[in-house]
């Protein structure tokens, strides 16, 4: 894929998938500790999610970093804005803000 | 490979006002934790506060930081200021 391409490739996956997941391995079987705690994450919170492995696609790996400025996989993205790394979604795990936000999602 | 202190003065000598507690619990000097606080961080959302802290670590998060799991704070919010 072209530079151009993979940026877009990378938009469309956040924007068709209200909740994405961008991580090492698959939900069944993560391939990092980072990115198996955020799918853990996600599934007490009772998210419909999809993700994608960086590491099946090089240019979507380094592509991801330049698309949200951010150096580290996972990321997430909800509604397609990028919400942040592990750390961030637990941080908004413990403090109930992730909950919120994807309750809100299956209302609509 | 990096040295946990190195990573501390990086951060220290780029962010204002910037205390780093980093350690490699695993001890592997490749997998890191670091707890930073810094008046930068005033008035960010937590994405923009761990950029910066990213953007002073430049090539070093490509390289020798295979991971780091961080948490920021500003000053008001640090729960060890003495």
């Amino acid at each position: 894929m072209s530079e151009r391409s993979v940026q877009d490739f990378i938009k469309d996956l956040v924007t068709q998938n209200q909740v994405m997941l961008f991580m090492k391995g698959n939900k069944f079987f993560p391939a990092c500790g980072f990115s198996a705690k955020s799918v853990q994450i996600l599934k007490m919170n009772g998210a419909t999610f999809e993700t994608f492995d960086v590491l099946s696609d090089p240019d979507v790996r380094s592509g991801i970093k330049e698309f949200a400025q951010w150096p580290t996989i996972p990321q997430l993205y909800i509604n397609g804005e990028f919400l942040g790394g592990s750390d961030i979604m637990m941080e908004m795990h413990e403090n109930g803000e992730l909950k919120t936000m994807i309750e809100g999602l299956s209302a609509n | 490979m990096m040295e946990p202190t190195k990573i501390a003065e990086i951060l220290q000598a780029s962010l204002p006002d910037c205390q780093a507690l980093v350690s490699d619990n695993a001890g592997d000097k490749e997998h890191f934790q670091a707890e930073v606080v810094s008046s930068a961080f005033e008035g960010r959302s937590r994405i923009q506060q761990h950029r910066l802290v990213y953007q002073a670590l430049g090539d070093h998060m490509k390289g020798d930081i295979h991971a780091l799991a961080l948490k920021t704070y500003t000053p008001s919010k640090w729960p060890n200021k003495a």
